[in-house]
Order: C-alpha cells, then structure tokens, then sequence
C-alpha cells in the first residue's frame, strides 16, 4: 500500500465526469509526476485528491486511512498540502505573511520551518516584507511552494510548479523539488514539461482524458516509445 | 404549467372582488388602478433586471420625472412668472448646455494633457458661474409672483396624456446619463448611481419651487377623464344610472375610475405585447445569453456595455411612463411622496415575487404585492388589536404597539423579499427557456 | 491681518471643524462598507440602516442608565452604553447572516444576489427600527455640550469670529482615531485579522490553508456591526438619530468608499474624508468670508455659495461619478470592478 492512494476516482464538478475511473498514487519520499494533454483532467485529479471536487466513485486513502470524506482543511490538518496551478499565493500580502497563513493551522513556533524555507529560497529571504503580488513569476511560485511547505507537510502536491518560469529557474525549482523529496515528503505533482518531470519521477502518470493511460516508473515511461512519440514530442 | 398561471390571476381577480364586495367597489377600484400602474413599473424593472440582469436601485427617481412630466405638460402656464422670469430660465438652460459641450470638448480635445483636469474644473466652474447668474435672478423672480398659488413658471398646458411618453422620455434621458458611465463597472456601482441619480431628481423637485413649487405641490392637475361633477349632470349619464339602477353620486366615481382603468390597462397591453415581442426576438434572446454568461457573449464580439445601456434606458422610460400616469391619477405632483420604500424597493419585491424574466410575473407581482401592501395596514392594525386584546386599555406598550403597526409593513415587505430570494428565486411565474 | 485671521477662524469654525468631525463619521461607516465587500465581496445596502439599528441600540441603553441614574461625567452618557449596543447590534448582524446570507454563500451566489438579499435586510432593519423607537427625530447627547465655545474663543484671542468645537466632535475625532488604530492593528497584527485579510486577497487558497470561512465571516460582522453602531451614534451624537437620516447616509458612504477604492480601509478613511470636505466646502456661504478679505467696499450679492444645503447628497454623487469615470478602482486600488 502506498502512502497515499486514489482509487479509481471517478467524478467532476457538477456536470458530466471529467475523471474516470482514475488511479494515482505516491509512496513515502517519492516523487510521483502526472502529465497528460492540456484538459486532460490533470489538475481535476489533483482536486480530487485534495477534496476539492466530489467524487461519487473511488476513494482517496493516506496512510492507511481512508480520507475520502475529508474537506481540505481536515486533510491539511492530517499532512496533505496543495499548490494550486493558478492565484497560489495572497498577493497583498507580505512575503512573510505568505508564509504565516501557510503555517496557520499550526500552534507551535513556526520560526524554524521559516528559516527552513529561507534556506531552500534564500531570494524570500530577502523578499519576506514585500507583498507577494509585486513578485516575478519564479518569486512567486517560490512563495507558493514556501506556504505549502509551512505546515510540514508530509504529502505535497504541486500542479505546474514551474508554470511560466524561465528554463534556469525551472532547473533551480526542479532541483529544490528534488531537495524536499529527500527529507522524506512525499511529492505528487503536475507537470507540463513531461521530459523534465518524468526525469526526476520515481513514477509517472499519463493522463488523458480523465483516464489513465500510462502508468510506469519515469524512466519506463521517458523509454516508452509510444509515450515519446505521442506526449514527448518524439 | 400554463393552467397555474392562469390561476394565479384568476385568484388575484377574485381578491379584489372580494373586496369590492366586502368592501366598496370605490376602494376595489382604486387598488386595482395602482395594481396596474405598479405592474407597468413591474415590467420596466423586469425589463432591466429581467432581461439583462441589471440592479437599479433608482427607480423612485425615474417614476419622479414621469410625474415632473405630468405636471409640466398638464398645467398652463403662468404668464406673469414667464414674464418675470423665462427669459432668464431659457439662457440658462442655453447656457448649461453650452457648458455641458464646453465641457466635453475640453476633455476630448486635452486628451493626454496634464491640465486637462483643471481645463475641465475651470471650464465647469465658469459654466456654473454663468448658469447661475442667470437663473438665481429669474428664479427669484419667479417664485415672487403670487407665490401662494403660483410662483413657478407653470407648464404647456398640452393634454396630460402625453405626458406619459414625455414622461418616459425624461426617465429615458436620465437614466442615458447615469447608465454611460456606470454601465460596464461592478452591479454594485450601477445600484448606488442609481441610488443616488433618484436622491437628486426628488431633491429638485423638492427645492426648485420655480419648476414645481417643491413641498408646495402642484394640484389640480386637468385630467384625462370626466369630472365627477360634470358626468352627475350630464343627461347620458343619468339615463345610464336609471338603467343600472344606480346612485348618480356614487357611480359616478366608480365610472371615473373605470375610465382611467381602461386607459391605464391599454398602456399595459401595449407594454407588455411589446415585452413580450422583444423578449422573445433575437434581441431579447442575445441579452439573456449576456445575462447568463457575459465572458462568452463578450468573447463572441457583443458590445456588451451598449447592449446594457439599450435595455437600462428602456426600463427606465417604461418606468417613467408608470411615474406620469401615477402623477395623472394622483391629479397632483406631491414631490415629498417620492419616497425609496415605497417607489423603489416595493417594485423590487414585486419583481422578485413575480417572476424576474418572465413579463407575465412581473405584472403578477405588480398586482399581488401592491395588493397586500394596501390591505397589510388594515391586517397589520387588527393583527396588533388582536395581540394586545388582552392588555389592559391604557396599556403604554399597547398603545406603542398599535400606533408602530404601520411600520410592520416595511418589516413584513423585507421578509417576504427575502424568503421570495430565498425559496423562490424564480418567481411565481418563473422564465421560460 | 486681524481680517485674515478672522477669515480663517470662520473657516475653521464653519468647514473645517465640522468636515473633520463629519469625515470622521463617513471614515467610520465607509470602513464597515468597505471590510464587508473585501471579505464577502458584495456591497451592503443595509449598513445605513445597520447604523440606525445600533445608534437605536445605544439611545435605549442610554435612556436606561439616565433613568438609574448612571452618568459619565461631562461625557455623553452614550458613550457608556456604546458597548452594550455594539454586542446587540453584532447579535442582530450575525442573525441575518445566519438566516440569510449564508445561505447565498455555501451556493457561491452572485454579486448581485447578495445585493438584493442586503436590500431585504435593509428592510426588515428599518422596519424593526421605526416599530421600536418610532421615524421621528431622537436627541440622546447629554453632559457637557462645548470643549470650547465661541465667545471664550472670541475672549481668549480678540478676534471677532469665534472657533466653537462641540464635545461630539472631539469625541467622534478621538474615536475614529482610536478605532481606526485599533483596527490597523488587528488586520496586520493578529493572526485573525491576517487570516481576514488572507481570505480576502484570495479565499480559496486561504480554505486550503486550514483558515477556517466561518470565523473570517462571523468576525467580519462583528466588525462591521461595531463600526455601524459607533458612526452611527457618533453621527447621532453630533446632530441627532433620525431613522431616514441614515438611510440617507448610504451614498455619502458608499461614494467615500468606492472613491477609495472600495475593500481598501485606508482608501475608506481617506474617502470619507474626501467626502465631507467636498460636501461642505461646496455648500458653505462665502459670503461672511470674502467679506473679511475683500476690499472695504465691496459687497456681495448673494450668498456666495455653491451649491444649496438641499443638494448636499448631489456632491457625493458628483464625486462618486467622476471617480467612476476615471479611475473606477479609486484613489488608493481597490478589490473593485
Ligand atoms: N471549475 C471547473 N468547472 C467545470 N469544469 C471544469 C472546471 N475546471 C476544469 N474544468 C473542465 O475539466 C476538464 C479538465 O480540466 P483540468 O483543468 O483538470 O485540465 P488540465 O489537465 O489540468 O489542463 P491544463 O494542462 O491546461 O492545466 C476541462 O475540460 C475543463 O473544461
Ligand atoms: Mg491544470
């Protein structure tokens, strides 16, 4: 059993299902990358794994426990945390109080997760007292993962990280990823550089519509010829 | 589906029945008047909010200048005012549209000038300036010249009825001015220039006694219909009263009323055939897909901003029209009636309960909540008497409590706004797709 | 000189006194305003009447402590019963939230619903209003009427126009001051009042970081319950309570707070302000004053005024049409359009 499981997620917002019967799963201090056709229902799955979106089939299981019925704020509360793809930080709000918010369920002192993430983007170090909406893209999704990361999550989920940010900082964001992996959190993310991502994935998924379609380890995947062919672009 | 509908009016007929029955027929009549006045003011609003989904919160300011227009064409003018007065009144006027030009001219031609704001300040404070040295004096005079009975320059003396379309056309141009600039910005920003267009109109009509003798009021407005007085004498109308078998007195003002109620329901019939031509042409089908999703509509190229303005200065003018024919009824301009409860917020419930988007609900609602407004005060009061029958006579809460009976329909209005949003947001005759 | 000075006296005596203390009252209605569209994103029709609802609480209170007895002093002694009516205001706020507006919330209702359903509130608040204390005019100021009046002032500096300040101007400046402070200090300070302003900025991140909808909410109310209830006994303090009044304020608010930009409380006092100054300045006689700095002979015809007192509603709107013209975020940017 992995350490967080969606079984057969079947659902979508209200109207027709946009995911269908859709697996995904990630062990302890792994990464798992999802990548797939633009609307192909990635960031649906990332929803319904976070309980942002109802699902009538399947369930969601971490750890052990079955979560399914959980809302987002009872599922941060258990170690999930989520960067959403677009409006991830709060803009007019310091840097530091990107941060504060992020770690806002917590009682205890949260200065040292805050060095923490200061030490993993040193830039918020020196940005911390300016509003977050005046950043650059890359800044910001620094910030965004730095709040996810406040609550000491042991199960991070991140959908497009590198979203219109240039190659170097992609590399750097990549790089970073890789750095909280390796303290033993768990990390489930969207990708849409699928050659990149699939590079530093444990395991991948491709998703089109709604379905999986293919389901290996990164590397599998990246030698798959079909896979190449039809979703890295040869 | 349609069999309900018909129902809804069938027991709306039969209430006033009743209370021609129980009773007089003189009070069935008159609610039933301005249950067909508030059902055309119904359908303006519908059409605003109905059709394109925009919040006006001035309605009392455009039914006000239909009665200004009411006034203004009904009522002969007062020579000697034009005299002391007129001329100055018109430069005036000449002069404030001057300015008004002025004004946009400056602004259009300064584009991108860092003293294009203070040209415009200068230029509007000049035009001010000169509006006023003009009208201060004229006005004086005009409020002079026997003020007890006249002091305005008084009107055009043209049949009262076309004061209605005038009256719609003045509501019409209003709402232009406030809809240009607010339309295409938040709802919320509509609804409080709206608020506040309404507040100004009555204002002016409170205050400017030199156009409508302001809290003095204008009365004896020349009506469109028969005097009582007359039709009593009148050999046809005998005869007619011995054929029924009725008192000439009393039947007299029930004909009246009769009179203005066919008047005021052909009005209706016309609005409402035009509603509902409009609403189901490809125009009013293109404003319900804006309504419903304006992202798309804008992305399929609609100009979005004068398609609303369209449809805003429509409600108004229908809205305005509803205002004239009020006043007309009325036979007075009383500027001090205009008041936001009960000329604006009232025919927000009575859209909301109808049925916004559907014509046929607005004027239900029109019907239904004019209705129940009327006959609240008489079942609030006894309701009260009910409550403090067991307190003694000259208990003060007893007494508190039957004199604030009054205010309960505010209260009772609010609720059944509230519980219509809330379990019947569609109205009692909802919209058809 | 003596004539500059007496000029100035009668400005400060007749704008600027009045403006301040004005301003001040409009600043604290129009943050209510403002908190409630950052927060639950919709424009509320029934502060004006929220304000009569706790201005009517405090007259009650205050009526019931002058009859035990209980005084403040030279103070108003509605400043004693402010808090008690503040608690029953918010307790009337949180109600209609309860029974109406939550409801629109859990179904994400548009804008324009939330309009209306505040536009049934503003109803049911007036109706219960003029049912208890009744439509007509309520004086509750009592204790000292003058910090200092016209004729010390004449006395004290020999001049011929005097500056009187009314003991409800500066309670009402002392108080904005003092709330104003303490309201900067819990949005930026607490971890509420971030966890506030996070909601606002984007409230679905803020769900996802465990900020709790329903406390940001109910704390918004509570806010905005207090700052209806201490403008509107500040304004009634000032001249007197009378229900339509406050129904009336609603543009004078709105315009302070969209000309700030509306969601932006710094905006909103600044608004407000903008608002009285204007209102007042362009509605005052000049007469008096031109007479002080004008040659001997001169003399004026008229009043010298801009605009009537009867249109002083007509300035708000003027203001709050030209900002939508050309800057429809206001002064400082708003969360609005
Ligand atoms: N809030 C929503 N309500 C209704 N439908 C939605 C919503 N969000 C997304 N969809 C629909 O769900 C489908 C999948 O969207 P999703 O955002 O999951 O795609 P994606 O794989 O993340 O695409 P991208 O690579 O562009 O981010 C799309 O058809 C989209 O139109
Ligand atoms: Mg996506």
């Amino acid at each position: 059993m992995s350490f967080l499981t969606g079984e057969g997620m079947t659902g979508g917002y209200g109207g027709a299902d946009i995911l269908h019967d859709c697996t995904i799963s990630v062990d302890k201090g792994e990464i798992a990358v999802i990548v797939g056709p633009n609307g192909a229902g990635k960031s649906t799955a990332m929803k319904a794994v976070f309980g942002m979106l109802q699902i009538h089939t399947g369930r969601v299981v971490l750890d052990g426990e079955d979560i399914t019925s959980l809302s987002p704020q009872d599922r941060v509360a258990k170690g999930m945390a989520f960067v959403p793809q677009t409006s991830n930080v709060f803009p007019s709000m310091s840097v530091e109080e990107n941060l504060e918010m992020g770690a806002f369920l917590r009682r205890d002192d949260i200065q040292e997760t805050m060095d923490q993430v200061f030490d993993l983007f040193p830039i918020l170090k020196d940005k911390r007292a300016q509003n977050a909406g005046e950043l650059s893209g890359g800044q910001r999704q620094q910030v965004a993962v730095g709040r996810a990361l406040m609550t000491k999550p042991s199960l991070l989920m991140l959908d497009e990280p590198t979203a219109g940010v240039s190659p170097i900082v992609m590399d750097e964001l990549f790089d970073r990823i890789i750095e909280v992996a390796q303290t033993g959190i768990s990390i489930l993310m969207v990708e849409q550089n699928a050659r990149q991502a699939l590079n530093i994935a444990d395991k991948g998924y491709v998703l089109v519509q709604g379905r999986n379609r293919f389901t290996d380890t990164g590397k599998a995947l990246m030698n798959d010829p079909e896979v190449r062919r039809s979703f890295l672009g040869g | 589906m349609f069999n309900r509908n018909v129902l809804y009016f069938a027991i709306m007929l039969g209430l006033i029945v009743l209370v021609g029955q129980t009773q007089s027929w003189n009070v069935a009549l008159t609610i039933t008047n301005l249950c067909i006045i508030s059902a055309v003011m119904a359908l303006g609003v519908n059409i605003q909010w109905g059709y394109a989904g925009l919040f006006n919160v001035g309605i009392m300011g455009f039914a006000a200048m239909g009665g200004l227009a009411a006034m203004i064409i009904s009522v002969s003018p007062v020579q000697e005012a034009w005299s002391a007065g007129g001329v100055g009144v018109l430069v005036s006027l000449v002069l404030a549209a001057i300015t008004i030009v002025a004004a946009v001219f400056t602004y259009r031609a300064l584009e991108g000038k860092s003293f294009r704001l203070l040209a415009l300040f200068i230029v509007v404070l000049a035009g001010s300036w000169a509006v006023r040295a003009f009208l201060d004096p004229a006005t004086a005079a005009i409020e002079k010249v026997n003020p007890a009975s006249t002091g305005y320059l008084g009107g055009l003396g043209l049949p009262i009825i076309l004061a209605w379309p005038v009256g719609g056309i003045f509501a019409g141009a209003a709402a232009w001015v406030v809809g240009k600039i607010t339309l295409g910005l938040r709802a919320d920003y509509l609804a409080i220039a709206t608020l506040g267009i309404s507040e100004i109109i009555v204002a002016v009509l409170k205050h400017e006694d030199w156009l409508t003798r302001g809290v003095k009021n204008v009365t004896g407005l020349p009506r469109p219909v028969p005097y009582e007085v007359d039709l009593q004498q009148t050999q046809w109308f005998l005869d007619l009263c011995a054929q029924l078998g009725a008192n000439p007195v009393t039947f007299s003002s029930i004909f009246v009323k009769l009179c203005y109620m066919v008047l005021f329901a052909s009005v209706l019939l016309i609005i409402l055939w035009f509603s509902e031509k409009a609403l189901r042409s490809p125009w009013g089908r293109m404003m319900r897909a804006i309504r419903d999703n304006e992202v798309s509509a804008s992305a399929m190229g609609k100009n979005i901003k004068s398609r609303h303005l369209q449809v805003f200065v429509l409600g108004s003018i229908v809205v305005g029209i509803a205002g004239a024919m009020l006043t007309t009824l009325d036979g007075q301009l009383t500027p001090s009636t205009y008041q936001p409860l009960r000329f604006t917020f009232l025919i927000w419930v009575m859209v909301i309960v109808g049925g916004s988007g559907n014509n046929w609900g607005a004027v239900l609602g029109g019907f239904v909540i004019w209705f129940f407004w009327i006959e609240a005060e008489p079942l609030g009061l006894w309701l009260m008497e009910l409550i403090t029958s067991g307190m003694a006579e000259d208990s003060a809460l007893r007494a508190h409590l039957i004199e604030s009976a009054a205010h309960m329909r505010l209260m009772t209005m609010g609720i059944i706004l509230l519980l219509a949003l809330r379990f019947s947001p569609r109205g009692l005759i909802p919209e058809r797709n | 000189m003596d004539n500059i000075l007496n000029a100035l006296a009668l400005m400060a005596n007749f704008v600027f006194v009045p403006a301040i203390a004005y301003g001040s009252q409009l600043a604290l209605g129009a943050l209510g305003v403002t908190i409630v569209f950052g927060i639950l994103r919709f424009s509320n029709f029934a502060h004006g009447d929220t304000m009569a609802l706790g201005t009517m609480c405090t007259i009650l209170i205050t009526w019931w402590f002058q009859s035990m007895g209980i005084s403040f002093g030279p103070l108003p002694t509605a400043l004693l019963a402010l808090p008690f009516a503040i608690v029953i205001c918010s307790a009337f706020v949180l109600v209609s939230d309860r029974v109406v507006y939550r409801f629109y919330r859990k179904q994400k209702a548009d804008p324009v619903i939330y309009l209306i359903a505040s536009v049934g509130v503003m109803f049911v608040f007036n109706g219960i209003v003029r049912f208890i204390i009744g439509p007509d005019d309520q004086n509750f100021a009592d204790g000292e009427r003058f910090i200092i009046k016209a004729r010390e002032f004449k006395r004290l500096t020999g001049l011929s126009e005097g500056i009187s300040i009314k003991v409800s101007q500066g309670i009402t400046v002392v108080t904005m001051i003092v709330v104003v402070a303490l309201l900067f200090w819990f949005l930026n300070k607490t971890r509420t009042g971030k966890s506030m302003r996070a909601y606002s900025d984007n409230e679905d991140l803020a769900l996802l970081s465990g900020i709790n909808p329903d406390k940001v909410v109910a704390v918004t109310w509570i806010i905005a319950a207090a700052l209806a209830t201490i403008a509107g006994t500040l304004y009634g303090l000032d001249k007197s309570f009378k229900p339509f009044t406050y129904f009336q304020l609603l543009l004078p608010i709105f315009a302070a707070a969209i000309v700030g930009g509306l969601g932006n409380p710094l905006g909103a006092i600044a608004g407000g302000f903008v608002i009285a100054f204007s209102e007042i300045l362009v509605t005052y006689a000049y007469k008096k004053f031109a007479g002080y700095l004008m040659p001997e002979d001169w003399k004026a015809d008229g009043l010298i005024q801009l605009l009537s007192t009867d249109y002083k509603f007509a300035v708000s709107f003027v203001i709050l049409l030209l900002v939508l013209l050309f800057r429809p975020t206001g002064i400082f940017k708003g969360t609005g359009v």
